[in-house]
């Protein structure tokens, strides 16, 4: 690790912008500021679009640290917690506030509702529901014919297909709120355009968790709303989250992984001649590609060592998943996507005990998905030029917003 | 090797159970960690280390006895 006598800190925090372009670097990625960060400060000042400048910690220990550490609070109602646009600040200001942004006693009794359903052995036990959803959403692609867009005809319908069943949500509903989904998560939609977003999307699921709790179902939502522990405002809000973050990251995760795979054929070509490297093939594009591409914000609630650097109380503190899972202190040659490596101490889900909820549903999901889509197509290949692939850039999941394969 | 849990400390986040399957369950009810082995047996101390390394809420401790 770099001790920090040695570190090259930025005299302005303005040098280093939150989001930081990503011009000039390979898609796949950090933005380059941010690698460079990696090797030269790994914590370091930077600045965000509100003139406001925070903590960006970009080494695989110190975001560790960061995140294992209750002095480092994940609630956004704390003064100087650094949102990364208008939209997330408007969020927070209108949300029924779930455990993602809680902290202590709160955060455990409502996680605590939910860890039950997102279980290792129940998620297994999901395995042929899934296998069953993404061979026949691979059908209908198929049927329909090449080229397709593999967003809109496979990864965006699987995963959403899959949440819709475990929650008890009605696909039929998917394009209300996939859409406002998108709203969500687009940091250069105004704040008001968010806030609409916001409100249709509680609207509804506060209607379908209020039908379930006079008509209970066996579905995560139908057993939330029953039960007598948790309000109605409560079980919404948790459903917007289950919603939202279990269908937009694995098909972000799912397309993007596949156009990783499209440009390492050799790396496509081991998945195919290997099945049992699925697993190891998914930790791997989940450390490599940090879909959670701007970071997980904190704000320090205790002036807390970090490593060296001192953090004030009220500061401010962005851990950047993506260069930590980069660190060549734990990843050798981390730069390079090889998906026979032992990538487990990845933190594209997180860390310390707001680490996702849903990641055996997740890695249940990508294992499927990718192993069945480079079996059944072999010859899957993109219907673009490369250079024309556009990437989110502007979205709190990174991804690409079509992926046109031929097969 | 001694492993403890600490429930409390517990996030339900299924780490252990795919890193070391033998030794630790989550439970049907709260998701959260049973550990069922105490006392590993060798050939099980890597990946016990590795799953108390993966633990998001620092729930598992080993000590060496």
């Amino acid at each position: 690790m770099t001790t920090a006598a040695h570190r090259a800190v930025p005299s302005d925090p303005a040098d280093l912008a939150v989001p930081a372009a990503r011009d000039g670097g390979c898609p796949f990625d950090p933005p380059p500021a941010y690698d460079q960060a990696l090797h030269t400060a790994p914590v370091t000042r930077a600045g965000l679009w509100d003139g406001s400048s925070l903590w960006l910690v970009t080494g695989h220990a110190q975001v560790r640290a960061v995140l294992a550490d209750e002095r480092f609070s994940a609630d956004a109602r704390h003064p100087g917690f650094p949102f990364l646009s208008p939209g997330r600040r408007e969020l927070v200001t209108r949300t029924t506030p779930t455990f993602l942004r809680l902290d202590g006693a709160e955060h455990a009794r409502q996680r605590r509702m939910l860890t039950g359903d997102f279980i290792v052995k129940r998620i297994e036990a999901m395995r042929p529901e899934i296998q069953r959803i993404v061979d026949d959403t691979l059908d209908r692609m198929t049927a329909d014919g090449s080229p397709a867009d593999l967003v809109s005809a496979f990864a965006l319908p699987v995963p959403s297909l899959v949440i819709c069943h475990l929650l008890g949500v009605p696909y039929e509903d998917h394009a209300f709120f996939q859409s406002r989904s998108t709203s969500l998560l687009d940091l250069a939609a105004p704040a008001e355009a968010v806030g609409v977003a916001q409100r249709e999307l509680t609207d509804y699921l506060r209607e379908l968790t209020g039908r379930k709790r006079s008509h209970p179902d066996e579905s995560v939502l139908g057993r939330l709303a029953a039960r007598p522990d948790t309000t109605l405002e409560e079980a919404a809000a948790m459903g917007l989250l289950l919603l939202v973050a279990g269908h937009e990251t694995t098909a972000n995760m799912t397309a993007l992984g596949t156009l990783a795979l499209l440009r390492n054929p050799e790396q496509a070509a081991r998945l195919r001649a290997e099945p049992g490297i699925a697993k190891g093939a998914v930790e791997e594009l989940l450390r490599w590609l940090s879909i959670v591409h701007l970071g997980v914000p904190r704000v320090a609630v205790e002036d807390v060592d970090l490593d060296g650097t001192p953090v004030r109380a009220g500061e401010g503190v962005l851990c950047m998943v993506s260069t930590a899972n980069r660190d060549p202190e734990v990843f050798p040659g981390g730069d390079r996507l090889d998906i026979g490596r032992d990538a487990r101490r990845h933190f594209a889900f997180g860390f310390g005990v707001h680490q996702c909820l849903g990641q055996p549903l997740a890695r249940a999901e990508l294992q499927i998905a990718l192993q069945t889509l480079f079996r059944r197509l072999p010859e899957l290949r993109l219907a673009v030029p490369y250079e024309s692939i556009r990437y989110r850039t502007d979205m709190v999941v990174y991804g690409v917003h079509e992926l046109p394969v031929a097969w | 090797m001694k492993v403890t849990v600490d429930q409390d400390r517990c996030c339900g986040s299924g780490q252990c159970v795919l890193t070391a399957p033998e030794v630790f369950d989550q439970s049907d009810d709260d998701g959260l960690v049973r550990l069922l082995l105490p006392s590993p047996t060798p050939e099980q101390h890597a990946s016990v280390r590795l799953a108390a390394a993966l633990c998001p809420g620092n729930a598992i401790t080993v000590h060496d006895v």
